[in-house]
């Protein structure tokens, strides 16, 4: 083994480490980006509210990390901080269920399919938020006994929107590797 | 065992997360407990940063509209003076009512219109829940802000606090799909209960033989506990029979989730319920105009103050007895001495006028008779005149009782 090799040997590990931090520190950053930017984008850009910046993180570290157990974890870590600003007279929790089992899903299709393709994440983002607006209308019902409109169209196109402003989000996310080594 | 949960290892984490949310879901629904802690950290957390990003938006537009967005300066300041003006008028009314009141009842009147105490905040963030309709305000505990209580603006009602934090409070919107408030129609008194849904808003729990007509107002009767009464709510925009209730649907006169300065009603008044429109009663209600001098017909007779007026009125007088308007192109010179003037009783008749304007005459002068004064009001214990001290009998002389 000659030096320069060994030199390389030491560096990489150093290298790797912040490599690994610095993605932890963006992942952090940019879900608290998504959330605050949920509580208030509205405020900034009136009729926004359709716009899931934390579901679209969700689905995304499902997708690139490839762990079903890790997508799950942060799906619950980014609901459970929305629940946390939601009004108080919505228990915490909801958005937290929710966002679990979208993490789970995105993760164990990411494990069969090739997600690198835009079509494909474009539909997947749309599954998804429609599987995350009707998931948690029927949780309210169900566990809350509360009414609230579900208007299946208007949901359809929220995801489209949503679907198409997770394209150039994606890209973004990929250039900056927050997903890490998949 | 360890195998199966070392085969399904995935599922197993995912069952056990979701059944644990879902067991502290159901504690949290059991107990009606509100988990505190957890939100005051996180909106502890994040309203600062809305804080901030706020300040700084609300600078850099203010800044550009200072330095460079400079067109409509002038047409809102003469906006503002407007509206200025109209205030004041309002407020000297409001003045005059209160400096008239000569009974109880219109002093009861004016103590149940005293605004109920309220404090002003200003709209910082939304929910994060897109079907929940609720804000964060930047007013908390610390300026006594408690659960429960209204949130209004002038135009119309806004929600109700939902929680409260130490700088923030969070604000259940009445679009909310789960809010109710109780109203009341303006003019037949109906009750009803406010209930919006997907962007449009319905009164519900009103019979069918009740009266409701498009274009009626309705306010805030009370009942909820939560808004004091006579708040306006909004317009009824149509008016339909339902199968048992009526069906009407009420556009919101304020804008719950556009607003962005709001009231918080820390101590509610109720009121009553105006009978005049809204739209009348937001402007100063006006004397009508004084009748015109000179009876009811308006033709004017002023009573002359000078001798300058006298002159003026009798040539007046000559110039329509001999039909002679002056200053008409063509027209003759009056007779200023005509015979068939009659002359003041009382007053010496003049023995010669002079034919020319200006000219003087040598026939002693009529003594001008003293009109009576209006003047300025001496303060008492000021020295007077004497009257018999007056020695220039032209001196207009001030007239004391």
């Amino acid at each position: 083994m000659t030096e320069a090799s060994s030199e390389q040997l030491l560096r990489r590990p150093v290298q790797e480490i912040w490599t690994s931090r610095f993605q932890v520190i963006a992942l952090v950053v940019l879900t608290l980006i998504a959330i605050i930017g949920k509580f208030y984008l509205p405020r900034l850009l009136p009729h926004t509210e359709w716009l899931e910046l934390p579901l679209l993180l969700t689905v995304y570290f499902g997708l690139m990390r490839h762990s079903q157990i890790q997508a799950l974890f942060f799906g619950a870590f980014v609901g459970l901080a929305e629940d946390s600003l939601a009004p108080a007279t919505l228990p915490i929790g909801m958005y937290g269920i929710t966002k679990t089992l979208v993490g789970y899903f995105a993760a164990a299709v990411s494990l069969r399919f090739n997600v690198e393709s835009s079509v494909i994440r474009v539909i997947l983002c749309l599954f998804f938020y429609f599987f995350h607006a009707f998931f948690y209308w029927v949780m309210r019902r169900a566990l809350l006994a509360q009414t609230i409109p579900f208007d299946p169209q208007e949901t359809f196109v929220h995801g489209a929107l949503n679907s198409l402003i997770a394209i150039p989000l994606f890209l973004i996310l990929d250039k900056m590797k927050v997903s890490g080594p998949s | 065992m360890e195998a199966l949960l070392g085969r399904y290892r995935n599922l197993t984490v995912l069952v056990v997360v979701v059944v644990a949310q879902l067991l502290y879901l159901a504690y949290q629904v059991k107990t009606n407990g509100d988990e505190r802690l957890i939100r005051v950290w996180a909106v502890t957390a994040v309203t600062p940063m809305a804080g901030i990003v706020e300040a700084v938006r609300g600078n850099t537009i203010g800044f550009l509209q200072d330095y460079f967005i400079l067109l409509d300066v002038r047409e809102q300041n003469r906006r503002l003076k407007s509206d200025n003006d109209k205030l004041r008028m309002e407020n000297v009314y409001f003045r005059n009512q209160l400096a008239t009141a000569e009974n109880a009842r219109a002093l009861t009147m004016f103590q149940a219109q005293i605004p109920s105490k309220t404090v002003a905040a200003r709209i910082i963030g939304n929910s994060t829940v897109a079907s929940a309709k609720a804000v964060f305000i930047d007013r908390g505990s610390s300026s006594g802000i408690e659960n429960g209580i209204a949130v209004v603006t002038p135009e119309g009602i806004v929600g109700k606090v939902s929680a409260t934090y130490p700088l923030v409070s969070q604000v259940l919107l009445v679009t909310d799909p789960t809010f109710g408030v109780g109203i009341e129609s303006q003019k037949g008194r109906v009750h009803g209960v406010l209930n919006c849904s997907a962007g449009k808003c319905i009164v519900a729990q009103i019979q069918n033989e009740d009266k409701v007509d498009v274009g009626e107002w309705f306010f805030t009767s009370g009942e909820d506990r939560i808004f004091p009464k006579g708040f306006p709510v909004g317009v009824a925009s149509a008016v339909q029979l339902g199968q048992g209730m009526k069906d009407v649907k009420l556009s919101l006169s304020g804008a719950p989730g556009g607003a962005e300065e709001v009231l918080v009603v820390l101590q509610g008044v109720h009121r009553d319920i105006p009978t005049v429109p809204v739209v009348e009663r937001s402007n100063a209600t006006l004397l009508p105009p004084p009748p015109a001098e000179g009876g009811p017909n308006g033709q004017q007779n002023p009573k002359p103050q000078t001798e300058a007026d006298k002159i003026l009125q009798r040539y007046a007088q000559i110039g329509k007895e001999q039909n002679h308007s002056y200053g008409a192109y063509g027209s003759n010179m009056p007779n200023f001495n005509p015979k068939a003037v009659t002359p003041q009783p009382g007053a010496a008749k003049p023995a010669a006028s002079p034919s020319i304007l200006g000219a003087r005459s040598d026939a002693p002068q009529p003594a001008l008779q003293k009109p009576e004064l209006s003047g300025p009001v001496l303060p008492l214990g000021a020295p007077r005149r004497k009257p018999g001290a007056d020695s220039q009998p032209n001196q207009l002389q001030p007239k004391h009782e």
